[in-house]
C-alpha cells in the first residue's frame, strides 16, 4: 500500500500535514505524538520581525467550530532559525514555513531567508483575516495573489504553496493567480470571516470584533473550494478545512487534494492527526486502493 | 509531564446546584501535578462542543492516584460535564500551565480568594500547610450564605480563616480584599496568593504594589488548546505600552503570574 504524495515537489510519507497557527512549530505536540509518523508540519504564520498579535478575547467557540482573531502573534523568522528549525529537523517529516507580511516587500525579503533555510517548503499566506495591513488584502483577487506570488517566486527556489482564502466570490480566481504567477501548489482554506456577538454585553465576544472561523463547520465549504479549483488549475492542492477524520480527510482528496492538513482539529485531541492517517489507511484497506494517488480527485459528480 | 488520559470518575458531588466536584482516577497527570495548575477536559467525543474545557485542580491526592476538580455550570460544555457520572471515562489532558504558585517556606501568607475562584487556592495552602512552616491567612468571599462551601476543608489547611459574604448572611459582611487590608496593617504578610473574580485581582494587584508585597495571581482567560500553541489566551505584559502591547499565554506563562507582571 502506498500512502506516499508529492506535493507541489514535496516528497512526503503520507498526504497528512498539520496546518499552520494550530500546531506552534511542532514542540507542544512532539510531547504526546510521533511526529516522524505525520507527512508534514506546516509552521505557524512567521514573519519577517517578531508580531505580538492582538487584544484578547482572541478565541469563542460556536457550533462545531471556533473563532479566532490571534492576529499572526509570532516570533520572527530569525528566532525560528535559531530556536524552532533545529528542533523540527530532528525528525523525519516535512517542514512547510508558513509565511506572512504586510507588504509585498516583506514578503519578497522573508522569502530571500526562507530560500537559505533547510526547510521543505513555503506556505505563502495571503489569507489571514486578522491583520489589517498585508496577508487577506493581497489573497482576494486574481491580480493580488499574482503579484505577490510572482515577486516571491523569482527569490524563492524551494517549492511554493499559496495559501487561499475562503473570502472571495469565487476561489478560482486567486487559485489561478497563484499558478499564473508559478506556485508550485496552493492550499485552501484559510478561516472564513465571522463575528458572534454576547447578547448580555451587546458586543462581539472577541476584542477585534470579528475573527476567522474554523473546525467541522466549515468542512463542506473547504470541500466544494477544493474540488472548484481542482477543475480549474493543474497545481495541486493542499486541503484543509474541518478535518478530524480519516473519513475528512478522505472527501477532501477525492475533491482534488493530493495532501491534506489538519487544523482545529489538532485542539480537540493532541493525536488527531496520527488518527487521521491511520484512518486513511483504514479506508485504502476496505476499499483495496493501492496507492493514495489513484484517487485524488475521483469524485464522481452525480 | 503533560498526558492525554482517560480518567474514571470515582465521585460526584452536587455542592450546590451549580457546583459540582469531581475526583478521577488520573495517577498519570497527579505524579507530576503542582498547585495552581489546570487540566482540560473534553466533556463529549464529539465535535460538539469542540473544545476542552479548562478547569482547575482542587486537590492533588498522591496516594491514592486521583485529583479533584471542581467547576460551576455556566454554558454548554460545563452542563455537559455536570451530566457524565460514576464509573464512566473522562478524557482529559494535564497537568497544564508553567507558572505555577511558589510553595516554600515563608514567614506569614495571605491567601485570598473569591466564587468559584477559592478552589484552586486549595491544593495549594494544603501544600504549604503540611510541606513548609509558613503560617496562613486565608480571606474568602461569597455571594451569600449559600454559596460558602467546604468551610471546613479550607479551616483545616489554614491558620486563620476569614469569611466574607457580599449580602452579609453568613460571617462578616463586605469583601475579602478589606479584611485583608486591616490585617496587613497589624500582621506582618510576606506574601499574597490570589485567585478569583478580575476586579478582586485587580485590588489585590493594587494593595501589594502599594504595600511591597510579593504577591502572585491566578487568571483566566478565553482558551483553546492549552498547550501553548494556538495563542488564544493572551494577557498583557505589564511592561509593554498601550500603542505596542506585548502579551503572555495563560496556558504558558501562566495561569499563576507575578502580579507585577501582567496588567489585567
Ligand atoms: C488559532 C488559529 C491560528 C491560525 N493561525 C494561522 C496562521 O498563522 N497562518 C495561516 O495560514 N493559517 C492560520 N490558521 C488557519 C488554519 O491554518 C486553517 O487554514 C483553518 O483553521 C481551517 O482549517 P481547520 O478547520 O482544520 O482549522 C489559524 C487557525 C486557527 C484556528
Amino acid at each position: 500500500m502506498n500512502t506516499s504524495v508529492n506535493l507541489a515537489g514535496i516528497n512526503m510519507k503520507n498526504p497528512v500535514t498539520v496546518a499552520s497557527g494550530t500546531f506552534g512549530y511542532g514542540r507542544e505536540f512532539a510531547e504526546f505524538i510521533d511526529l516522524n509518523k505525520i507527512g508534514g508540519i506546516c509552521t505557524k504564520g512567521t514573519s519577517l520581525k517578531p508580531r505580538s498579535g492582538n487584544k484578547p478575547p482572541r478565541v469563542y467557540e460556536t457550533p462545531a467550530g471556533m473563532l479566532n482573531s490571534i492576529g499572526l502573534q509570532n516570533p520572527g523568522v530569525e528566532y525560528f532559525m535559531e530556536n524552532d528549525l533545529p528542533f523540527l529537523k530532528k525528525f523525519d517529516t516535512k517542514i512547510i514555513v508558513n509565511a506572512c507580511g504586510s507588504s509585498i516587500d516583506e514578503y519578497v525579503e522573508l522569502a530571500k531567508v526562507l530560500n537559505t533555510l533547510d526547510i521543505d517548503g513555503v506556505e505563502l499566506n495571503l489569507s489571514c483575516p486578522n491583520v489589517k495591513a498585508g496577508c487577506m488584502a493581497f489573497g482576494t483577487t486574481y491580480e493580488g495573489v499574482k503579484e505577490v506570488t510572482s515577486k516571491v517566486r523569482k527569490v524563492l527556489d524551494k517549492p511554493l504553496i499559496v495559501k487561499l482564502t475562503p473570502n472571495v466570490t469565487n476561489i478560482v480566481d486567486p487559485a489561478k493567480g497563484a499558478e499564473d504567477a508559478g506556485a508550485d501548489g496552493v492550499s485552501l482554506i484559510n478561516t472564513l470571516l465571522g463575528m458572534s456577538i454576547d447578547i448580555h454585553k451587546r458586543r462581539p465576544h472577541l476584542a477585534n470584533n470579528m475573527g476567522g472561523l474554523s473546525g467541522p463547520a466549515i468542512k463542506p465549504v473547504a470541500v466544494r473550494m477544493v474540488y472548484q479549483v481542482a477543475q480549474n488549475v493543474k497545481i495541486p492542492i493542499l486541503g484543509l478545512g474541518g478535518i478530524v477524520s480519516g473519513e475528512d480527510a478522505i472527501e477532501f482528496i477525492l475533491a482534488g487534494a493530493t495532501a491534506i492538513s489538519v487544523g482545529t482539529g489538532n485542539f480537540i485531541a493532541p493525536d488527531t492527526c496520527i488518527k487521521v492517517v491511520n484512518g486513511i489507511e483504514e479506508y485504502m484497506k476496505k476499499y483495496n486502493i493501492e496507492d493514495i494517488n489513484n484517487i485524488i480527485g475521483t469524485v464522481q459528480m452525480n | 509531564m503533560k498526558v492525554n488520559i482517560k480518567a474514571k470518575i470515582i465521585k460526584k458531588e452536587k455542592l450546590k446546584d451549580d457546583i459540582y466536584k469531581f475526583e478521577v482516577q488520573a495517577k498519570e497527570i497527579v505524579n507530576s501535578a503542582q498547585a495552581g495548575q489546570f487540566i482540560e477536559i473534553r466533556v463529549l467525543d464529539n465535535i460538539q462542543p469542540l473544545l476542552r474545557r479548562p478547569i482547575s485542580i482542587y486537590n492533588i491526592n498522591k496516594e491514592r492516584g486521583t485529583l479533584e476538580f471542581i467547576f460551576q455550570v455556566k454554558g454548554k460544555g460545563t452542563n455537559i460535564l455536570a451530566k457524565r457520572e460514576i464509573g464512566e471515562e473522562l478524557d482529559i489532558i494535564g497537568p497544564l500551565g508553567y507558572g505555577t504558585f511558589e510553595v516554600k517556606d515563608y514567614e506569614k501568607v495571605a491567601i485570598i480568594g473569591g466564587g468559584i475562584g477559592i478552589f484552586p487556592l486549595y491544593e495549594l495552602s494544603k501544600e504549604l500547610k503540611n510541606n513548609t512552616t509558613t503560617k496562613i491567612n486565608m480571606y474568602l468571599g461569597f455571594r451569600n450564605k449559600e454559596y460558602v462551601l467546604l468551610e471546613e476543608e479550607f479551616k483545616n489547611v489554614s491558620d486563620k480563616l476569614i469569611i466574607t459574604t457580599d449580602d452579609g448572611t453568613y460571617k462578616i459582611k463586605g469583601f475579602a480584599i478589606d479584611e485583608l487590608k486591616k490585617d496587613i496593617e497589624k500582621e506582618k504578610i510576606d506574601k499574597i496568593f490570589a485567585c478569583g473574580p478580575l476586579p478582586m485581582l485587580k485590588a489585590v494587584q493594587d494593595l501589594a504594589k502599594e504595600k511591597n508585597i510579593q504577591c502572585e495571581i491566578s487568571l483566566e482567560e478565553k482558551m483553546a488548546c492549552g498547550l501553548g500553541v494556538c495563542l488564544g489566551c493572551a494577557v498583557k505584559t505589564a511592561s509593554s505600552s498601550k500603542e505596542a502591547p506585548q502579551y503572555w499565554h495563560v496556558c504558558k506563562a501562566g495561569p499563576v503570574f507575578n502580579a507585577n507582571d501582567v496588567e489585567i
